[in-house]
């Protein structure tokens, strides 16, 4: 296929969208929207969530054909007309999805093959399958038995499971919608160091990320896509990008910090683990959580630093009324006095709370509407008798839509519709109304805009003035180094050092975070 | 079309399920030359379609947590006859025997529900399991044989308003009984207006009100004619009296008690809700529990009215009470469901069955029809939902209409109700 025409749109752009516009039912998602993408180089879209940016990819692989949107799609030199996936991987477009799209119980050969396997007369060709499978993960780095099955693997190595079945797609363009979402930082380092060796191969790549130290790190130019326009594209070479320019694109304005001022005010520790010990649910002989002892002050915001899979979640849920693993040993003490939590109905009650980083699988009921779910965690709070109160709940659930500035026509909307800063915002309304002294936020600002952000700081800052303890588990140092008064780094169950707010940065953290425990 | 949906709340599921039970009920009206609305027939829908529907709320509630119960058919025909014997065997007057009935059924319950909530069984087998064993047991506790229950435990499966006070020539409890039920219509419209205005919230206009309860009372007051005139010794049947009761307990706790709360929770999420504090297998049990007590209730009602209790009494009920419930909008998923609306899917397919049988049709077409109409209603539910119109707001009949200040909704919600329909 290597025609001179070819040949000579290496250097010139491989896709091209014109004034693309769709519109859904009372509300314009894109318009007008137009961007260019040059063959061989890594094109980053950023915009905060509903800007547009997955309705777009929707768009370009044909997840809404052709006839649903308005203008016009130019691959490779030549207008294309998508009807639906099959047809734009057909032409070399491939988009992987931020929810990974592989089926768990099937081999890593078998996903990467499926819908795609080399077979005759129906009969499928093992050995084919098998050896294309060796060739494909040894250039996607993935060192996995062909056989394995992919729930075996852990999610960065799914991701490259993926990438894998999009090679073997002779794939041209290859959309990656949040690729780093969900993987620690050595997985995402692989996984932007991969995309450099594929634009190297001439592979064009399109990523979509909230990461904007790793569009700053990777990509070459930027499309920045605000409310369903496109507000400009920015070379990151010859433009001198930063995150703050990125930022001032994204949010129309510049944030002058990323970070609400606080001025906090600690109070006595009134919250303390001591020695808590707790072992993994399914494994026998396998600790999540080794000898690890925290203490909480009043009005002080906590921060606990690891990497993914450290046991950070795993501590938090097994102190929340044993909700994850097989306790052990360790105690509690609340304001002095020893306390058994067994289950999580004791946990509220004592005044604690826990506010999950998988909220759509761990934290909402996404049947339920806003209303509902405010209430959902203190029911007893405006049970009269036996009788639910709806008024009172609609009470609630309006004063939390004020005070914390939820963005939605009415509390009787159902969360499936929000934007996850405005989910967030209502799970975190429904631990505040159980009045805790202690919140655990894990990852409270996973998949959240910049903008959305900012408001759940604030919130959080609110809740320590109110003399409450916050623990903040985050993946993003940054993050972390912004907002806490203290910070536990964990690695691998335990808890390896303690750094008060001027003493951390960046180094420091990852330094603990990687490195076991000097013999305490 | 908005001011239609005010006046009958809920959703375009329990809309469109309103409106075909009464177009069902005008068109056989017609098709049978005036034959379907008359005192007899009405009485003789309710009392051969009672303990169906009284298997539909229990099974809505075990639906909506995510399970399913097949056994309830057996069930219902091994408390059948426990209670005919002991009756007849040991002398217990009929009331023990409904005592022993319920009892049993707990017990039943909560044999199933430690294997569903604390074992972890799933319940299609648990009580795939159990359909087998309490057919059995029934068949083997009676022999195979058919006992007859004495005449005063027929009450309850075929009985009437008893005749009080002065003769009117209607029934006297009947005509209360539908005074009471237009108040009470009237004073909880009166109670949501006031309300609507106490916490601030936008009301429906006023002619919506009123139209609603006129269409409401209506009915009722027809309802309560019929019932009223029927032949001499007739009047409102007592299995209906019961159901009404049942809908009326078990709507309010489905809707408005934390217990009820907490069966939508785990059905919806299972882990959010134990995440949230809610005692996912006390939930699991007290639903698999209470779905044996009302199938036990059902079981005394059919052999009351059928005067025996026999070895295949409740053949199959399991799969009608299920049907009843999936017309009614329930998800298979679990979280979706309202009692009302399932003891609605119910009357859709007891007025189908019966209009078929009063036009003459034979069993064989009813059936091939009543598939079609549980295929035809179910498409049109997940027809709903992707066309992004998710029909969850029927979980409580919504009594709220727009408040507050309503914001054009953003791209982000709009994007996002997409893709989640998508899905």
């Amino acid at each position: 296929m290597k025609s001179p025409g070819r040949m000579r749109m290496e250097h010139h752009k491989i896709l091209e969208m014109r004034s693309i516009t769709k519109e859904f039912p009372g509300v314009k998602a894109l318009d007008q929207v137009s961007i260019t993408v040059e063959a061989g180089e890594i094109h980053a879209i950023c915009g905060e969530n509903g800007a547009g940016k997955s309705t777009l990819m929707k768009v370009l692989s044909g997840l809404y054909p052709h006839g649903t949107y308005d203008g016009s799609i130019i691959f490779q030199g030549e207008e294309v007309e998508f009807k639906d996936i099959r047809s734009s991987e057909s032409a070399g477009i491939v988009i992987i999805h931020q929810e990974l799209a592989l089926i768990p119980e099937l081999s890593i050969a078998e996903n990467i093959f499926l819908g795609n396997e080399p077979a005759r007369n129906g009969v499928i060709n093992w050995d084919s399958v098998n050896a294309q499978t060796l060739e494909l993960m040894a250039r996607v780095g993935l060192r996995e038995e062909a056989n394995t099955a992919v729930k075996d693997i852990g999610v960065g190595k799914q991701q490259l499971v993926e990438i894998a079945k999009a090679l073997s797609k002779s794939v041209k363009l290859l959309i990656l919608d949040e690729p780093t979402a969900a993987l620690n930082e050595s997985d995402s380092q692989h996984l932007l160091d991969l995309m450099a060796g594929l634009r190297s191969k001439g592979i064009t790549c399109i990523m979509i990320s909230h990461k904007l130290n790793e569009i700053e790190q990777i990509a070459d130019s930027i499309t920045i896509i605000r409310d369903g326009k496109t507000i400009e594209t920015l070379h990151v070479k010859n433009d001198g990008v930063d995150e703050d320019r990125i930022i001032r694109g994204m949010v129309g304005r510049s944030l002058e910090s990323r970070f609400p001022d606080h001025t906090p005010t600690i109070g006595e520790t009134f919250f303390e683990v001591r020695n808590w010990t707790v072992g993994h649910p399914a494994v026998a002989d396998r600790l999540v959580c080794k000898n690890s002892s925290f203490k909480v002050r009043r009005g002080e915001i906590v921060g606990f630093a690891g990497l993914m899979g450290a046991g950070r979640t795993e501590l938090a849920r097994s102190v929340f009324g044993r909700s994850y693993g097989n306790f052990m040993s360790g105690e509690i003490f609340k304001d002095g006095k020893p306390l058994t939590l067994k289950s999580v109905p004791q946990a509220i009650k004592h005044g604690l709370a826990y506010v999950t980083e998988d909220r759509k699988s761990l934290g909402l009921n996404l049947l339920d509407d806003i209303k509902t779910t405010t209430v959902s965690a203190a029911l007893k709070k405006i049970t009269h008798g036996l009788v639910v109160d709806n008024d009172e709940e609609f009470v609630v659930a309006e004063k939390y839509r004020k005070s914390l500035r939820t963005k939605t026509p009415s509390v009787n909307e159902g969360v499936a519709k929000l934007s996850g800063g405005n989910q967030q915002k209502v799970v975190l309304a429904k631990w505040m109304f159980t009045d805790p002294d202690l919140l655990i936020l894990d990852e409270p600002t996973r998949g959240i805009d910049v903008g959305a952000k900012y408001e759940i700081y604030g919130i959080i800052q609110e809740l320590a003035n109110q003399g409450k303890g916050v623990i903040v588990i985050s993946s993003e140092l940054p993050e972390l180094l912004g907002i806490s008064d203290r910070i536990y780094t964990i690695f691998e169950g335990a808890i390896t050092g303690e750094l008060a707010r001027g003493e951390a940065d960046q180094e420091s953290l990852m330094k603990l975070m990687t490195a076991r425990r000097k013999t305490a | 079309m908005t001011s239609l949906k005010q006046i009958f709340g809920g959703d375009t599921r329990q809309f469109g399920m309103i409106f075909a039970l009464i177009a069902l009920v005008v068109f056989f009206q017609i098709m049978t030359g005036g034959n379907t609305l008359t005192s007899g027939n009405m009485m003789n829908l309710f009392n051969g379609n009672s303990y169906i529907l009284i298997l539909a709320i229990g099974m809505v509630l075990v639906i909506i947590a995510g399970h399913i119960d097949l056994s309830v058919g057996s069930i219902a025909a091994f408390a059948g006859i426990v209670v005919a014997l002991v009756m007849r065997d040991w002398d217990f007057p009929w009331y023990l025997g409904i005592v022993v009935g319920l009892l049993l059924g707990a017990l039943i319950g909560a044999w199933q529900g430690f294997w569903v909530a604390y074992v972890g069984i799933p319940a299609f087998i648990v009580t795939l399991a159990g359909m087998l064993l309490f057919r059995g047991a029934n068949q083997f506790v009676g022999q195979s044989n058919t006992v007859p229950v004495p005449q005063e435990f027929r009450f309850i499966g075929a009985g009437y308003l008893p005749e009080i006070g002065p003769d009117l020539g209607y029934n006297n409890l009947t005509l209360l009984l539908g005074f009471a039920l237009i108040a009470a219509v009237i004073y909880n419209e009166m109670r949501t207006r006031k309300r609507f205005a106490k916490i601030g919230a936008e009301a429906p206009p006023v002619w919506v009100s009123v139209v609603k309860m006129a269409l409401l009372c209506g009915v009722i007051l027809y309802a309560t004619y019929l019932f009223a005139t029927g032949n001499p010794g007739t009047s409102f049947p007592v299995p209906g009296l019961i159901l009404g009761a049942l809908v009326i307990i078990y709507g309010f706790i489905s809707t408005k008690t934390i217990i009820g709360r907490h069966v939508y929770a785990v059905g919806g999420n299972r882990h959010a809700a134990k995440l949230s504090g809610v005692r996912s297998r006390r939930v699991d049990f007290l639903v698999m529990m209470n779905m044996s007590i009302l199938a036990a209730l059902a079981g005394m009602i059919f052999v009351g009215r059928s005067t025996a209790s026999g070895p295949f009494d409740g053949t199959g009920w399991e799969l009608d009470a299920i049907a009843a419930v999936f017309i009614g909008g329930a998800a298979v998923t679990g979280g979706v469901g309202t009692v009302v609306g399932s003891v609605i899917g119910g009357l859709v397919m007891a007025v189908l069955n019966n209009g078929l049988q009063l036009l003459g049709v034979g069993a064989d077409l009813t059936q091939i029809i009543k598939g079609l109409v549980l295929l035809v209603a179910v498409a049109f539910d997940v027809y709903n939902k992707s066309q992004g119109k998710p029909s969850i707001t029927g979980l409580i009949m919504k009594n709220f209409g727009n408040k507050g200040k309503p914001e054009l909704p953003t791209a982000t919600e709009t994007v996002i109700s997409n893709d989640v329909s998508a899905r």
